[in-house]
């Protein structure tokens, strides 16, 4: 689809926001909860969080929430009920607000839950999703958007993406069919756009490694036991980063409740020690820097050649999450820069 | 099958109990809806996610064989959480199960050829299947012979059937247990699986070995096959790593970059090398 470029004031978007709530969706945006900063279900712009360079949770939540029922059963007398989910009454959604970093994840999730066979739940959820995007006027030193194919103005994954070019006029690029309804149900409220671009409101971001160096590199280190302990040396194996992060994916499937109860999805991490743990006691990645290998092998060797998608897209909260202040970017300089 | 139901499993009856060892046991299932059953089909060296609901779901291959059409079966040790809820359950309880899940070993390329099938402990399962389905149709095969060990004789599973397997005259089956695990009347071989086989000296001309066991027992399997001439393609094996949806999402089952539950879990020896060690 063609991009079509409109103005929207911020009075506007105010109405923008009565006008989805009216037609029965539920709006989630980065809102300030206690000291925090992360997507909650809002009902006004003015509970809108907007100038932070990042939320602290990625907004996954909305396509894959931590914990999600898959169905719930229910057994009497040796014999077993199951009650499936109702998708159609999964809420339409419009999320807004977010950075195009975050945008961007959705394909690497998309292409996790879908690549070989489909996810009814997941997709569900991301067929009901309208995703206004907002462009980064501030980065921070821990975004590497440009070094993973994104940028703080790039438009992959949103439908309408937002640039603040004015103290309350954002450039609104309409990007696909999803945007364009948004964009024609709230037809009184866009402008035409003039000759206004988004480049000169837009954050710097230089990019910080030769992405095209990486995946050969970790293909190059991978047998290097060493190597691998000296960039794992600090983990923890809390899995901070992997709950923070937009495209971690890897999950559980436990039960809970008893004999009448739910079969649940929750998320997991493959720097959890127990993640690849047999029953048995053996263990095929028992080091953590074996699983540090694993996260940095998948996200950058394993999703492109099997997916042929990123499992990173630069966000950064990995490493502003991190307890041991282990910074993704210092672990990729050194894997592409230093020779094996 | 809708979109909708990739983590719906099926319906099964508990139809037979087996008490294979102490802790081991079989569970024949079949689907509590007929027309589910009818429309099942799978080949051997798939597996399946097993459930008790309420306990939650665990990764057992289908351990008989496709031949065999109107039940499943699968043997377990109890280990974990959900094994010793399938343990508890009696026949008429129902259980899930969904599936069939992963690739197959190749047996109708293996159609005239002599097969050598070694496993060791519980990992004879994955195998049965495989053994019973050539023996279905065992015109197409030539000479099968296999071997069979455990750490003590209580520990061999599948009493009855390597008690058929042995009257056989087309079958050659040799049994063995680890030293210090034999009983008083035990008459067969006494020594670890690699040890045994090398001792048998079979030729590997038009033969393909199939190897299923722990890791330390695979380990040492690979260089007496080797010795005895068996080229790395003609060597096969499956893996079982710890898994959780069986269809390529979850995570954690994957081997460098390929996936235990989509791409194998049955390799071959060749494959294996070409793959780092994570399994």
């Amino acid at each position: 689809m063609e991009t079509e470029n409109k103005l929207i004031r911020r009075d506007a978007l105010e109405k923008l926001f009565s006008q989805w709530l009216a037609e029965g969706k539920r709006i989630l945006a980065p809102k300030k909860c206690g000291d925090k900063i992360d997507f909650a279900p809002v009902q006004t712009l003015d509970e809108v969080s907007l100038d932070q360079v990042q939320t602290v949770q990625s907004p996954k939540t909305a396509v894959f929430p931590r914990v999600e029922e898959l169905f719930s059963f229910k057994s009497m007398d040796g014999r077993v009920q199951i009650r499936e989910r109702d998708n159609d009454a999964l809420p339409e959604t419009v999320i807004f607000g977010l950075r195009p970093c975050d945008a961007a994840a959705f394909a690497s999730l998309a292409a996790i839950f879908t690549w070989d066979c489909p996810d009814s739940l997941f997709s569900a959820r991301l067929g009901k999703m309208t995703i206004v995007g907002l462009a980064c006027a501030r980065a921070d030193e821990y975004c590497f958007c440009t070094a993973v194919g994104g940028g703080p103005g790039a438009t992959q994954g949103s439908d309408v993406l937002l640039t603040k070019v004015s103290g309350d006029e954002y450039l609104a690029e309409i990007l696909t069919a999803k945007g364009r309804s948004v964009a024609q149900a709230g037809a009184g409220l866009f402008k035409a756009a003039t000759a206004e671009t988004k480049e000169s409101h837009l954050a710097k971001v230089e990019p910080a490694f030769a992405l095209d160096k990486i995946t050969p590199a970790l293909a190059a280190w991978f047998d290097d036991a060493a190597f691998w302990e000296e960039q794992s040396r600090r983990c923890l194996g809390c899995g901070a980063c992997a709950y923070v992060c937009p495209t971690c994916a890897c999950f559980d499937i436990q039960d809970e409740g008893g004999v009448s109860g739910k079969r649940l999805r929750c998320w997991d991490s493959c720097g959890f020690s127990l993640f690849t743990l047999h029953t048995s006691g053996h263990n095929p990645r028992p080091l953590q820097s074996q699983r540090w290998r694993q996260r940095l092998m998948h996200k950058f060797a394993y999703m492109p050649e099997r997916q042929q998608v990123l499992g990173c897209v630069g966000c950064g909260r990995c490493s502003r999450a991190c307890p041991v202040d282990m910074n993704i970017l210092e672990h990729l300089r050194a894997i592409a820069e230093a020779k094996p | 099958m809708s979109a909708a139901d990739v983590f719906k499993p099926f319906l099964m009856k508990i139809e037979q109990v087996t008490e294979e060892t102490p802790d081991v046991k079989t569970l024949r299932l079949v689907f509590a809806d007929d027309h589910e059953g009818k429309d099942f089909n799978f080949r051997t060296g798939q597996f399946g996610e097993y459930s008790v609901f309420g306990e939650g779901e665990c990764t057992l291959c289908i351990a008989s064989p496709p031949t065999r059409k109107d039940y499943i079966e699968c043997t377990f040790r109890k280990a974990g959480r959900v094994t010793q809820a399938l343990a508890n359950l009696e026949p008429g309880e129902t259980v899930g199960f969904r599936g069939p899940y992963g690739n197959i070993f190749p047996i109708q390329e293996w159609e005239k050829k002599n097969l050598l099938f070694i496993a060791g402990g519980i990992a004879l399962p994955p195998m049965r299947s495989v053994i019973w389905n050539v023996l279905d149709l065992r015109d197409c095969y030539k000479d099968i012979t296999i071997v069979y060990g455990a750490r003590t004789v209580s520990d061999l599973v599948y009493k009855r059937e390597l008690e058929e397997w042995g009257l056989r005259s087309d079958v050659k089956l040799i049994t063995t247990v680890d030293p210090g695990g034999e009983t008083a009347d035990w008459k067969s071989e006494i020594g670890f699986v690699p040890a045994v086989l090398d001792k048998t000296a079979l030729s590997s001309r038009n033969t393909v070995a199939v190897v299923c066991g722990p890791p330390v027992m695979i380990k040492f399997t690979f260089p007496v096959l080797a010795k005895l001439g068996f080229a790395p393609e003609n060597i096969f094996t499956t893996l079982e790593n710890r898994m959780k949806c069986g269809v390529g999402k979850c995570g954690r089952c994957n081997v460098g970059k390929y996936f235990v539950c989509k791409d194998g879990p049955v390799f071959t020896f060749a494959q294996l090398q070409e793959m780092p060690q994570e399994y």
